[in-house]
């Protein structure tokens, strides 16, 4: 209790919280002073007073809630409540300052108006909150808004609600004249006012603009496009999603997070997501290395004729196509006119491209990763509390009744298993179901990891034979169907060993299941890695090392196609085939449920697939991009044909913070780690590929550096910049030092704030006591001087 | 994008991209689900600001208002007369705090309206009750439906009034991440 974290105060129960934050502040000793009167009143029995503080001394258990003392909390809190108060008590309570705001607001409608004082900016430091007096309720949580009073008829304060309504839309315009145009806009968007007001105040904090506005409308035509490009651009500079902003299938997503909710939906954004961080990649690859090559072709090319089998093992036509990388020469083309300014060197071109692409890529991960964990403050948190489930757990998304009826069964049996899991306390367990459940959990770890192992070796062995069955052409695609079964079938025996070991909560089940699964692709791959880099690159096999990056590349490309393949194999069977025969033979009508973990890593493996295998076949981003792109519509027909919504709770917004963590941590910085490996240790063949005759991909860089300083005099001192940035190693420990305290820095403050946070908790916290003692201490107060309307009462 | 649409000025389109979380299509769009829901009453041309409004029984007839159980409550916090009669105003206000880039300190107020059935600004036992009813659909027994009320309050509570104040409402959601991906209307 003492860190924060679930922070239930019980109204009887104030002296255990008290306990366990193990520190006594000075409301317990006003409790303690004033037990003598209150033993006076021990002779009027139903005086709850007297209870309150008798269970001060009686005290001895210190858990919150226990099931022995429910049954009497029920009755404390009920009679803590208005019925035993007299007349007088409850005047005096309803014309508390803070209940009193809530007067204002009920002319109606929802609320409008406050009597908040208006409050300093945001920036005020914390420790200022702490001297806001206690009347004004919303403060400590929400300084950033403040509401203005728009209707007020009929009440008395009404003169000066208006009055305080005027000065605080003053201080609203001041506020957002005196910030830059976005972050006013964006204040502007987040305070809770109505349409009507916003439009208002925008037009007196932003007359200038609005100036501006009217001034470019009078512009000639041709300015127009400028006009809505400056006016697009604002806005997506405001609102930058860019994923959503271009509105790519939003009908089908809206009909499917209809029918199956947010759940079934992150998935289907994950895909979204994932296909436009492909076309950017594709884009960048295409603009500046297919395309120069593309148009002139390297001289010694050959043409093999098209075959279909070609198409599928990726040798044959492809091999010799702008897919591998064995097609790229190291040219330096020379020909046309920009061209001849500063020529273009294909393979430095290579070299940049792929890093380039790598590192935006890994901008706009560790970005959205940010952003996703700023959303989600506690990724690994339990399950959650009651109060969040009744509030937090209905998706507004849904509209399809059967789905809607679902939901509320869904969310009763949630509520049902948390009210006996509260009442009822931990199941005792014995000795010999403990071992038991030991045993069970052990056997099935086993079980996986066995299965684990074997598959990776049979890979790892299957792959040493192949190489010597180089030219036959379908058995070449035996390597990656057998992959791609393992892909599947280990997830079989996974959910089965999950169903034998019955875990107690449903978000363990999923984790352990999302890390068998991670560590099967993970082993898979690092074997394949492994083989590859490790025997192929270095190996001098006649056969292989003549082109052995067309080789690995024609290996991913394979895989990735079979991968497609046995997915598309496993949604007709195992879905659509499923469902028939359960319905038609078996007779259920329960359809399957879609598995999102599993579905998820798939996709984050086929990523992970087109990363390590793009600086071997540039254009495999594209390949990636169709397979996605008919994923999304094989996947959401099977959906509505054959599966129901699930019935377990999913926490969309942490498991969306989780997918898109896997795919930056494991899957994007084990390709960018792959790539950088090759590109700085392997030594590329000489007979392929644009890095002939050179002993690794970097040095290229390094050659065209070295012609390029004596064509340009810019280049040439950004070139000089860079060696001298490079060899100096001060260069390096200088920002990475400064990144470093900047960062530690950070995390202080962070701690600072959360200390501040407990303070803030605690003083609620005891001014909720003192409030409640002045209450009882008032009743106590009156019905001592009024002894025979304090009879009348306690009939009641 | 030409500038063909007569339904508005540029500058109220302008006033709308910048005081709502939508684009220029998406009021568009908006205006013309506003449009079907009455088409004689909705006037096409919104340019001179008309005063008009839907009432409460033809704004949850639409698709993604009909099968929610607070349809009514949404509707009623959004609209200025509390009875659930919405201007075109109200009604892209609704969306837009319902939409995905809101920010969770606004949707968290809303959901407090919505929540809040007597309009107190607390949500006190008997609103958490009718909450709970609502979610879930006669299911529980009333013991349970008492039960679960007492307790969520007991955790949310802070200052110990035995119902949740603004602030302790808000302080439950910041620790419910999903609230944000729940709180959220497709349009």
């Amino acid at each position: 209790m003492a860190n924060g974290g679930n922070f239930s105060v019980n109204i009887c129960e104030e002296d255990h919280d008290y306990e366990n934050l193990g520190e006594s502040g000075p409301s317990r000793d006003s409790f303690q002073v004033f037990k003598e009167p209150a033993c006076n009143v021990r002779g009027n029995p139903e005086d709850i007073q007297m209870e309150m503080f008798t269970k001060n001394s009686d005290t001895s258990d210190s858990e919150s809630t226990s099931s022995s003392k429910e049954s009497s909390n029920v009755y404390r809190v009920r009679s803590l409540q208005r019925n035993n108060w007299s007349a007088a008590t409850r005047r005096v309570l309803s014309s508390m300052p803070s209940r009193k705001t809530g007067l204002h607001s009920s002319a109606g409608m929802a609320v409008r108006a406050r009597q908040t004082c208006a409050l300093p900016k945001h920036q005020t430091s914390s420790c200022d909150s702490l001297h806001i007096p206690r009347a004004t309720q919303a403060d400590i949580t929400s300084p950033e808004f403040e509401e203005i009073s728009t209707e007020d008829e009929g009440n008395n304060l009404a003169d000066s609600g208006l009055w305080c309504a005027e000065t605080n839309k003053q201080q609203l315009v001041s506020d957002l004249r005196g910030v830059s145009e976005g972050e006013g806009m964006r204040k502007l968007r987040a305070m809770p006012l109505s349409l009507a007001d916003k439009m208002e105040i925008r037009k007196h904090s932003f007359s200038p603009l609005a100036k501006n506005s009217v001034i470019n409308r009078n512009v000639p035509c041709h300015n127009l496009p400028c006009m809505y490009l400056s006016r697009m651009w604002r806005h997506c500079r405001y609102t930058p999603r860019f994923s959503t902003s271009l509105k790519l299938w939003h009908s089908s997503m809206k009909k499917l997070s209809g029918r199956y909710g947010t759940g079934v939906l992150s998935y289907f954004t994950f895909l979204r997501t994932l296909l436009f961080i492909n076309l950017l990649f594709f884009i960048i690859t295409f603009l500046f290395l297919v395309l120069p090559q593309a148009i002139h072709p390297p001289p010694d090319s050959h043409r093999v004729s098209f075959s279909w089998i070609g198409l599928l093992t990726g040798i044959g036509y492809l091999s010799q196509s702008l897919m591998f990388y064995g097609y790229y020469s190291n040219i330096t083309i020379k020909t046309t006119s920009i061209t001849s300014v500063v020529p273009y060197c294909i393979p430095t071109a290579y070299v940049f491209t792929i890093t380039m692409s790598f590192f935006i890529i890994c901008i706009i991960l560790v970005y959205s990763m940010s952003k996703s964990f700023g959303k989600s403050f506690q990724v690994f948190k339990s399950d959650g509390n009651l109060s969040e489930n009744v509030f937090c757990s209905w998706d507004f998304k849904v509209t399809k009744k059967p789905s809607i009826r679902l939901q509320s069964e869904k969310i009763s049996t949630r509520l049902k298993e948390q009210l006996s899991e509260l009442t009822s306390g931990e199941e005792e367990r014995t000795l010999v179901q403990l071992f038991r459940n030991f045993l069970v959990h052990v056997a099935a770890w086993f079980i996986c990891l066995a299965s684990i192992f074997f598959s990776a070796l049979g890979i790892y062995l299957l792959s040493k034979k192949a190489i010597s069955k180089m030219h036959q052409n379908l058995d070449l695609l035996f390597m990656a169907a057998v992959v791609s079964g393992f892909n599947l079938l280990l997830p079989g025996i996974f959910n089965f060993c999950a169903w034998m070991e019955k875990h107690n909560s449903p978000s363990t089940r999923i984790y352990v299941s999302i890390f068998r699964n991670l560590l099967l692709k993970i082993c898979i791959i690092g074997v394949l890695c492994y083989h590859w880099l490790g025997k192929i690159a270095v190996e001098q096999d006649p056969q292989v090392s003549k082109c052995w990056e067309n080789f690995v590349g024609q290996e991913l490309y394979r895989l990735l196609l079979m991968d497609f393949i046995f997915t598309v194999l496993y949604t007709f069977l195992g879905e659509f085939v499923w469902r028939i025969f359960s319905q038609k033979i078996l007779r259920k009508n329960r359809k399957p449920v879609f598995d999102i973990a599993r579905n998820v890593l798939e996709l984050v493996y086929g990523q992970t697939l087109t990363w390590l295998g793009v600086l071997f076949a540039p254009l495999l981003p594209a390949v990636q991009i169709v397979k996605l792109f008919v994923l999304f519509y094989m996947k959401k027909n099977s959906l509505m044909l054959n599966c129901q919504a699930s019935k377990k709770p999913w926490r969309a917004t942490h498991m969306t913070t989780v997918f898109i963590t896997l795919l930056f941590f494991p899957s994007f910085l084990g390709a960018a780690v792959f790539v950088a490996y090759t590109v700085w240790i392997i030594k590329p063949p000489s007979e392929c590929g644009p890095f002939r005759n050179l002993t690794n991909m970097l040095e290229s860089v390094k050659l065209w550096a070295e012609r390029m300083k004596d064509y340009h005099q810019i280049l040439s001192w950004l070139i000089r910049a860079y060696n001298a940035f490079t060899d100096n190693p001060l260069f390096l420990f200088l920002p990475s030092g400064v990144f470093l305290l900047v960062i530690y820095f950070r995390i202080q403050v962070v701690d600072g704030q959360r200390r501040i946070i407990r303070r803030l908790e605690k003083q609620i916290d005891d001014e909720g006591k003192d409030k409640k003692f002045l209450i009882t201490q008032l009743q106590y107060l009156y019905e001592e001087n009024n002894p025979n309307s304090s009879h009348r009462h306690r009939g009641r | 994008m030409g500038n063909k649409q007569t339904i508005f000025t540029d500058e109220q389109l302008d006033a709308y991209q910048d005081c709502t979380f939508f684009t220029r299509k998406e009021i568009l769009r908006l205006h013309s689900r506003y449009h079907e829901l009455a088409p004689h009453l909705v006037p096409m041309d919104y340019t001179n600001e008309p005063d008009c409004k839907l009432p409460l029984a033809l704004i949850v007839d639409m698709p993604e208002l009909k099968e929610n159980p607070f349809r009514n409550r949404i509707v009623e916090s959004f609209s200025e007369d509390g009875m659930g009669n919405l201007s075109f105003n109200e009604f892209v206000d609704m969306f837009s705090v319902l939409s995905e880039m809101a920010p969770r300190e606004l949707k968290a107020i809303y959901a407090f309206k919505i929540y809040d059935y007597n309009v107190d600004n607390y949500l006190c036992k008997e609103d958490l009750e009718k909450t709970l009813n609502k979610l879930t659909k006669e299911e529980l027994t009333p013991e349970e439906v008492e039960l679960v009320c007492e307790k969520a309050i007991e955790e949310a509570d802070l200052d110990g009034d035995s119902k949740l104040s603004y602030a302790d409402f808000e302080n439950m959601i910041t620790r419910a991440p999903d609230f944000l991906s729940t709180f959220h209307i497709r349009i």
